[in-house]
């Protein structure tokens, strides 16, 4: 009985340190966005990896889920002949939920397990102790950038993604579900508002920092070997995707609930 | 003059230096060895602030390398030629030597750090047309002399090597044992060398340190090496199973 609550004391305990750890790192990273020197060219580059290469992939998965949410709809509705609701409900649903949490977790996938693996590489072969002798903070030059790139990038990704989502919602409905063209895209703009958007934005901003934060924690403090990198990848893309549904819940609460 | 003080250091409960002292006066070349393990790299880092020292004290001319709060200015004395290079995988070759000369307060304009970067290049004896070419393209020899182009590149006034001539074959790591002698004196740099390789030992230091067990148990000229009675240091030169250093 004692040996399992030292072990249960011992995780908790091991749990919190890893949470203050990530805590501390990322405010080291704010802290270092504040100040020079700033890392212009390597800023240019992870906006161009991080937002412009993962427009296709938050593209593809926004316009399937965009049509697929149309069709659900459909279906669900027409239970209580609410089938007019679905241009309203696939916006509303892609703007608030859908188009962040979604690019968030593709984002996530691509790009904080990429920064993971990259980061983790170098560790491993000494070139964040070389940047160290170099006079350049492994901080500034390698998390800052990126931390950065990726909150600014989230949300036109999101903002992207909305409107791709919404895209093929409209395809499905005016060409499967026989809705007038004019009058589907209507009842899109009708019943969407501003918060909606603008919401859902916030929300991207908060996952790209999440996600990048992540990639650069996990690949920065990463073990020794091809074991180590791996193990990085693997704990970057777990922990940001839990930590994305985690503040998406979050977020959602203290935008909605009053 | 790098001096180190009852140096310790433990990972975990595994402590690795314990008590370490070291001198190495200005302008000389001093090469530490000892088996794996024993805590060669560990000291580097340490000086370098790499990793902290749990204990103990570092002085760089007189001054306790903790106590530097300019960490930019400090680190700028140094140049280290890692063991398996770590050149920047992203960066063409000439971006790699020219690194701290493109940023940082004495920042050059990329066409004066691309000159000295060519220039480093030929002295470490490789041609200008390597200078856009990638890590990726170059042989693990070729490697070493960029990693040992960009330890100089910014003329520091202390150069550490980390296994310099580990991985090459034994004419490569004799033309690099030969570069690192030759820069050292030319520049008259304090140099710290770690490495097992008796041929590297013998080829570029003034001085040796014989590093065992987390302290130094043996220090003295290259040429009394041989003659010394130091059971460790004969038994590390000779590679003889059985003796004082055991093996894990």
């Amino acid at each position: 009985m004692i040996a399992a609550l030292a072990t249960l004391g011992q995780s908790t305990l091991g749990l919190l340190a890893a949470i203050g750890r990530v805590c501390l790192f990322a405010f080291s990273v704010v802290t270092h966005m504040l100040r020079p020197p700033f890392y212009i060219r390597e800023f240019s580059q992870a906006l161009l990896n991080i937002g412009f290469f993962s427009l296709p992939v938050v593209g593809l998965t926004a316009l399937f889920t965009g049509g697929a949410l149309a069709l659900q709809i459909y279906a669900g509705g027409a239970r209580f002949n609410a089938e007019a609701v679905v241009p309203s409900i696939v916006s509303i649903g892609m703007v608030r939920e859908l188009g962040p949490v979604l690019s968030g977790l593709m984002v996530a996938g691509r790009v904080s397990a990429s920064i993971a693996a990259e980061l983790a590489s170098m560790k491993v072969t000494e070139q964040i102790d070389a940047l160290v002798t170099l006079s350049s903070n492994p901080l500034k030059y390698l998390a800052v950038p990126r931390v950065l790139a990726a909150t600014l990038t989230l949300p036109i990704l999101v903002a992207v993604g909305d409107s791709i989502g919404i895209f093929g919602g409209y395809l499905v409905g005016v060409n499967s579900l026989d809705f007038n063209a004019a009058g589907y895209l209507k009842n899109t703009v009708t019943f969407l508002e501003l918060w909606d958007v603008t919401s859902g934005l916030i929300k991207g901003a908060v996952f790209g920092f999440i996600l990048s934060i992540m990639g650069c924690y996990h690949g920065m403090n990463s073990g020794r070997g091809a074991q180590g990198v791996g193990r990085a990848t693997i704990n970057a893309v777990v922990s940001s995707s839990i930590l994305i549904l985690a503040a998406n819940y979050l977020l959602t609460s203290l935008f909605f609930t009053s | 003059m790098i001096e180190l003080r009852n140096i310790h250091k433990a990972f975990g409960k595994k402590e690795i230096l314990r008590g370490m002292n070291l001198s190495v006066p200005k302008g000389e070349s001093m090469v530490i060895i000892g088996g794996s393990g024993s805590g060669k790299s560990v000291t580097l880092k340490c000086i370098l602030g790499l990793i902290a020292q749990d204990k103990g004290e570092i002085f760089i001319e007189g001054k306790n390398a903790q106590d530097a709060t300019d960490r930019d200015a400090f680190l700028a004395r140094f140049g280290m030629l890692f063991q398996g290079g770590a050149l920047f995988d992203s960066m063409s070759v000439w971006q790699n030597v020219a690194f701290r000369l493109l940023r940082g307060t004495e920042k050059k304009t990329p066409l004066e750090a691309r000159e000295i970067a060519i220039e480093k290049l030929r002295r470490v004896g490789l041609s200008p047309d390597v200078a856009d070419q990638y890590p990726a393209e170059l042989s693990g020899g070729m490697q070493k002399r960029v990693g040992l182009a960009r330890a100089i590149a910014a003329d520091p006034e202390i150069i550490f090597f980390d296994e310099p001539t580990t991985g090459l074959d034994p004419i490569m790591a004799g033309v690099i044992n030969t570069l690192i002698r030759e820069i050292v004196v030319e520049m008259g740099a304090t140099a710290i060398a770690i490495t097992h390789d008796m041929t590297s030992v013998r080829a570029i230091s003034d001085k040796v340190a014989m590093l065992y067990d987390g302290e130094i148990k043996w220090t003295g000229a290259v040429g009394d090496m041989d003659t010394a009675d130091d059971p460790y240091l004969q038994q590390f030169i000779t590679g003889a199973p059985d003796g004082p250093i055991t093996t894990a």
